[in-house]
């Protein structure tokens, strides 16, 4: 019954927002791409009208800034129309991310649990880990990456797993913050009623820590799976591009296919929204089965 | 009374004292506080903020710490006393767990003291019925008024096997009809089960409608400056508050009040 509701007051907004941003992309597109179409219709003797001038600016092979419809087409092409296991398919390589964005964010994920729960139960581990954590995220990911990926190829280690430890690096830190401070989130009311019935450290963890926490694993869980892509994806720009989304923005970087670029974009954004909202799903359903009040 | 008089000791403080330590300097939140709690006594602690009550009842269940004097309950230092999960504690607020139904908010001391699931089913069944609940206790307390979720949380503190009850302005945010209500109750329930009970109010009325002792105390420093033996009947209808037993009673606690706020000034 609330989905009816809400469907057309979500569905509304963003729709419009979207052709607000197609339309502006479309002139865009028109006038960063009008210069050299100019130029090369002076040079090839071609005379055109304006709409005639204007439909060749958003149909050049490799634009300064494709056209919406042409990104479209390419990312329709290289989805349904292309076998799965073709490697011009963008599907393929979306799953070669997803999968390493995957395991690291599991993994990541549960590193973040556990340096939160030392945190909340270690006081020495607060002063002496805390800074460390943050200075992580100081180092910019791009210059770490490819020396992660360069040492662990030089020990045996290749594919999949270099990625993920990007992903895991990028995607612990929110769960970290987050969890700390869920773990810590019970007001004093709430402990010392686990104080008057001699509950253990254990039975207070448990029964109340944890289950107070939850709402804030969710929120850093949808931060941290899109930086677990972020991380997938900056692992494969170094990685002499076999496979996945960061290959395809590299390789169309190296030939200026400019329509590959942006239907890859595409392509990790839709991974990341759809990483996000299934998140969200989840915690929608974990927050009804703990007795949540509906939204 | 005469039975109260040989009755064992729930609570025996001696100059009992404590003193918090802060930025500007000593805060002396109890001082010399002398007091003797029987077994089936009903005692108000009643005075403004700052009075050292709440202070009291949290040294009682070892949340706090005295730093002079010396207290007993159940013949035990409060440390003891609440590793024998000797009393029941009675917020100020509900402080259920959002994420419990409230049966299961019931359990959860059950679960942490480690009754059985059995046991667990027919306590849970008896306290709610014991705070009129009965029926509610698949509800989450979202799903409850204000009253409701408060005689929630005072089944959960009667849930297990404590014969002290310690309740701190339980009914503090809640509007006249509804406090009137659950004191009705309240005296019920004490007669039911026998507890002892200490609570901590700021209302006059409420003091003496409920207790069997009221001890009125006052600020800077926390200290007791009168107790009072109500002579007022067991048995206590609601309009009993209109009869000059009373009224005499209540005007003795505000002159008790009232001295001990000039001494302040």
């Amino acid at each position: 019954m609330s989905h009816e509701k809400l469907f057309p007051h979500r569905i509304l907004p963003v729709a419009t927002i979207m052709l607000i941003i197609v339309a502006i992309w479309y002139v865009a597109a028109i006038l960063m791409n009008a210069p050299f179409q100019r130029d090369m219709d002076q040079r090839g003797n071609v005379v055109t009208g304006e709409m005639e001038f204007i439909a060749r600016t958003l149909a050049q092979p490799k634009p300064i800034l494709p056209a919406p419809h042409q990104v479209a087409q390419n990312l329709f092409d290289n989805t349904v129309m292309r076998s799965v296991t073709s490697n011009r398919s963008l599907i393929y390589h979306g799953w070669v991310t997803l999968s390493s964005t995957m395991v690291g964010f599991a993994f990541g994920t549960l590193l973040g649990i556990l340096i939160a729960v030392g945190i909340v139960h270690v006081k020495a581990l607060e002063r002496s880990l805390m800074p460390w954590i943050i200075a992580s995220q100081m180092v910019p990911i791009l210059a770490v990456a490819p020396m992660v990926i360069v040492v662990l190829g030089a020990i045996g280690i290749t594919g999949l797993l270099p990625k993920a430890v990007i992903s895991t690096y990028l995607s612990f830190f929110p769960v970290a913050v987050g969890m700390v401070k869920g773990l810590r989130s019970p007001e004093l009311i709430q402990l010392d009623l686990m104080r008057t019935y001699n509950a253990s450290t254990a039975q207070t963890f448990w029964k109340l820590r944890v289950p107070a926490s939850i709402p804030f694993l969710f929120t850093s869980m949808k931060v941290a799976v899109a930086a677990s892509l972020v991380g997938a994806i900056v692992g494969e720009l170094p990685t002499g591009a076999v496979a996945g989304i960061g290959s395809k923005l590299l390789a169309g970087a190296y030939y200026s296919q400019t329509i590959d670029i942006w239907a890859a974009l595409i392509a990790g954004s839709v991974l990341a929204a759809v990483l996000v909202a299934i998140v969200g799903i989840v915690a929608g359903l974990v927050n009804r089965a703990m007795g949540g009040r509906p939204a | 009374m005469s039975l109260n008089e040989n009755s064992f000791s729930v609570v025996s403080a001696q100059k009992l004292g404590l003193t918090f330590e802060t930025g500007d300097g000593p805060v002396h939140a109890l001082s010399n506080v002398d007091l003797e709690v029987k077994k089936g006594d009903f005692v108000s602690f009643i005075g403004p903020s700052g009075c050292g009550k709440t202070t009291f009842l949290r040294v009682i269940a070892d949340l706090e710490k005295a730093t002079s004097g010396d207290i007993r309950v159940n013949g035990m230092t409060p440390e003891e006393a609440r590793k024998a999960r000797s009393y029941g504690y009675v917020f100020q607020a509900p402080a259920l767990y959002p994420w419990r139904t409230i049966e299961n908010n019931i359990a959860l001391p059950l679960e942490i003291m480690g009754y059985t699931a059995a046991d667990r089913k027919a306590r849970i069944e008896r306290t709610l019925d014991l705070v009129n609940l009965s029926g509610f206790g698949k509800k989450y307390p979202w799903q409850l008024s204000g009253g409701m979720q408060q005689r929630a949380s005072i089944a959960r503190a009667l849930a297990f096997d404590a014969d002290l009850l310690l309740m701190d302005e339980p009914f503090g945010a809640l509007d006249e009809i509804v406090r009137d209500h659950l004191n009705e109750q309240l005296l019920k329930l004490w007669a039911r089960t026998q507890k002892t009970i200490c609570f901590v109010t700021h209302s006059i009325p409420e003091a003496v409608y409920l207790s069997t002792k009221i001890v009125v105390m006052s600020p800077r420093p926390g200290r007791v400056t009168d107790v009072i033996e109500s002579t007022l009947p067991k048995e206590r209808p609601l309009e009993i508050r209109e009869t000059p037993e009373f009224l005499a009673i209540a005007h003795r606690v505000r002159e008790g009040l009232r001295a001990g706020h000039s001494y302040e000034e």
